[in-house]
């Protein structure tokens, strides 16, 4: 069934909620402080909304997004981090002009690879165009030897780990393990201020409802309905004529570039970036935020990375030793328990009851009850 | 980068370095062999089994000090006694969890990599809030300290040796018991055709009740043999799945000679070219090198050929 709306009714009501609570209620109801937490868990959503294609979708578990969040938030730190190096800056440096990192470590010139990002368009297309190189070089060498399910997931996540020990290692080049600090301004514009916040976290909502609806719409193509065949039997795909790893690329490049952009708006909203939102253990986080919220539902990944880092923030800030206990139980119980996250629980539970409720009351119209979520049977 | 140095101090260099490879493969062998029957036999990823071996780890600590404060005459021998324990531990705790939570998994690999996930998050917090967050160390008997003079220039320590020799050890009666006993062809009768084998009166619930068990009760003598050559901590599982995982894979899953020649070929490339580049560089060009050929080669090194 394809539906002939661009949303159904449930995924209208599902969008203009959302909406409400991101554009209007959470700006009036927290400080700048808090709003400003929610838009770092926003950015996550990016990653997780990534996974739901790439994962919910095409049933490719991939363990190492956080490189591509990585690869996205440094690109965007490396511009912040020459513009806020200039020289007048850095004049107390051995080496005027170059990030302080740099001169700490008896660096003398810029390096190749840093000197285009003094360019803001430059950049900008870095951060789309290097995680979608880097998926598709990875995408292509697996898919098209038929390596999948387990095995990626395996070799992904060695990737997060090859990529935190370069960057930890490397650290003339890229800070090392405090990552990218220090960055201040964006063309001139300086990003710490109260307002600027303000004004960026509406630019990121702007952006995750952008992303919210590219995916849909690759969701709702025939391309979307064959991620889902592929998923659910993949000879028979392959045997119907399509090639299947061209699709898993385009999936895995996509999740890639979703997770780029919540890295650059990261950079942005917290100010620096750092080898700890690339390796293992973030990459895997990002796996949970889609699982909590439903790895079939586009709107459940952007609950579930504000729910989990939510729940994250005040329990450990309050039992900092419960919160890896919860987080623990929380992997084990949404797997073996609610396979379809929260999304799953609100189609199972709440909404047949709405449903129920709204055909009760209106009982004249005939086309109320249960809609199709476009939720395929496990 | 050799040109410092003259031919037989590279060559003590590389018998020195070699044993320290050694060392290393004594640890993934031991931690690859328990994964190798988890992962290779049952398609079970467990990434919780680096706190398996952690696990080991504590109880021989745990050991040591109960031997030290009331059987010191008998101190020189607890480490067979705490690596008897070790297994049991970490044996029977890996069958409450295959219980618990894996049987309900197997027909979703991928979910059972997050399954354990969360648990090993779980059993992490958990020796931190019992043990400390302080790394701890095992006080070695006197017979296992010092080391060997092989020649004026290479010095072989004794605990790098007893641990190899363990390895070989365990390495060998897991082979008979995989190959050769009853319960073995079990297993792989049951890994090879499920349904088949039950029909045939194998007892499958219980056969991957027992392997999923046997695998981690390996964790924990690996965890065990751990603590000979360096101390424990709470993360400290954590920074060898990753590498574990890789060396099973690359050995090609359910093959053990493949285990242990991958196993042998890493951990030798990179304590080789730890000595001449920084440790991160080596691991980073290990793990590259590692990733580049399972591109070309996805089935591993020795591939076992089974129908789907």
């Amino acid at each position: 069934m394809i539906n002939s709306r661009f949303f159904n009714r449930s995924e209208l009501i599902g969008f203009v909620s959302l909406l409400l609570l991101l554009v209007v209620i959470l700006p009036l109801a927290l400080d700048i402080f808090r709003l400003n937490l929610v838009a770092k868990y926003l950015t996550y959503s990016f990653v997780a909304i990534g996974l739901v294609l790439c994962w919910g979708y095409g049933g490719i578990l991939s363990l190492g997004q956080g490189v591509f969040f990585g690869l996205g938030g440094y690109c965007m730190a490396m511009f912040l981090k020459l513009e806020a190096s200039s020289v007048a800056n850095t004049k107390i440096q051995s080496t005027p002009g170059i990030p302080d990192f740099m001169d700490w470590n008896q660096l003398t010139a810029l390096p190749f690879f840093w000197k285009p990002f003094q360019s803001f368009p430059f950049a900008l297309a870095a951060i789309i165009l290097v995680p979608a190189i880097f998926s598709f070089i990875i995408g292509a060498a697996m898919f098209k030897r038929r390596v999948g399910g387990v095995y990626f997931a395996i070799i992904t996540q060695a990737i997060a780990a090859i990529m935190t020990i370069l960057i930890v290692g490397q650290q003339g080049y890229t800070g090392g393990i405090n990552g990218i600090t220090d960055l201040r301004t964006l063309h001139g514009w300086d990003i710490r201020t109260d307002h600027a916040k303000y004004i960026l976290y509406f630019v990121e909502v702007f952006f995750l409802f952008a992303a919210i609806v590219v995916a849909q719409f690759i969701r709702l193509t025939k391309l979307g309905r064959i991620l889902v065949a592929m998923r659910e039997q993949e000879d028979r795909v392959r045997f119907s004529g399509y090639s299947v790893a061209n699709f898993k690329i385009f999936a895995f490049c996509a999740a890639a570039v979703f997770a780029a952009v919540g890295g650059a708006l990261f950079t942005l909203e917290v100010g620096f970036m750092s080898p700890s939102f690339v390796g293992i253990v973030p990459s895997i986080e990002m796996v949970i935020y889609t699982a909590v919220g439903g790895r079939l539902s586009i709107f459940g990944a952007v609950y579930g990375s504000l729910l989990v880092n939510f729940a994250k923030t005040s329990l450990s800030e309050t039992f900092p030793q419960l919160w890896l206990f919860g987080l623990g139980a929380l992997f084990i119980a949404v797997v073996l328990a609610f396979p379809n996250g929260l999304a799953g629980i609100w189609g199972d539970y709440v909404q047949p009851r709405i449903d129920r409720l709204l055909a009760s009351r209106t009982k004249k119209s005939g086309n109320g009850g249960l809609v199709a979520n476009g939720a395929p049977a496990e | 980068m050799f040109g410092d140095y003259s031919i037989g101090d590279l060559g003590a260099i590389f018998a020195m370095q070699g044993f320290a490879g050694l060392i290393l493969f004594s640890v993934y062998v031991l931690m690859a062999l328990g994964l190798a029957i988890i992962f290779g036999q049952m398609g079970v990823i467990n990434m919780a089994h680096g706190e398996f071996m952690i696990l080991g780890a504590y109880v021989t600590w745990m050991t040591s000090n109960a031997f030290q404060s009331f059987l010191p005459a008998l101190f020189p021998g607890y480490f067979f006694v705490a690596m008897a324990l070790a297994f049991i531990a970490s044996g029977s705790l890996g069958m409450l969890v295959e219980w618990a939570m894996i049987s309900r998994l197997y027909k979703r690999p991928l979910d059972t990599l997050l399954a354990t996930w969360g648990l090993s998050l779980i059993l992490q917090q958990a020796y931190r809030s019992v043990f400390g967050a302080r790394e701890v160390g095992v006080e070695l008997p006197e017979w296992m300290m010092g080391s060997w003079q092989a020649t004026d220039a290479i010095q072989i320590p004794i605990n790098g040796m007893f641990v190899m020799c363990l390895t070989i050890l365990i390495t060998i009666v897991v082979a008979y018991v995989l190959f050769l006993s009853r319960w073995g062809r079990q297993v792989r009768a049951v890994v090879q055709n499920r349904v088949m084998a039950g029909a045939v009166g194998i007892n499958t619930e219980k056969v991957d009740r027992y392997t999923f068990g046997l695998g981690c009760g390996i964790a924990g003598v690996a965890g065990s043999a751990f603590t000979m050559i360096g101390s424990t901590g709470p993360t400290a599982g954590q920074l060898y799945i990753v590498d574990t995982f890789l060396v099973v894979v690359f050995g090609g899953a359910a093959s053990l000679i493949g285990t242990i020649a991958s196993a042998f070929t890493i951990s030798q490339a990179q304590s080789t070219m730890e000595f001449f580049m920084s440790g991160s560089m080596a691991k980073v060009l290990t793990l590259l090198a590692i990733v580049a050929i399972l591109m070309l080669r996805p089935q591993g090194l020795f591939a076992l050929k089974v129908r789907k």
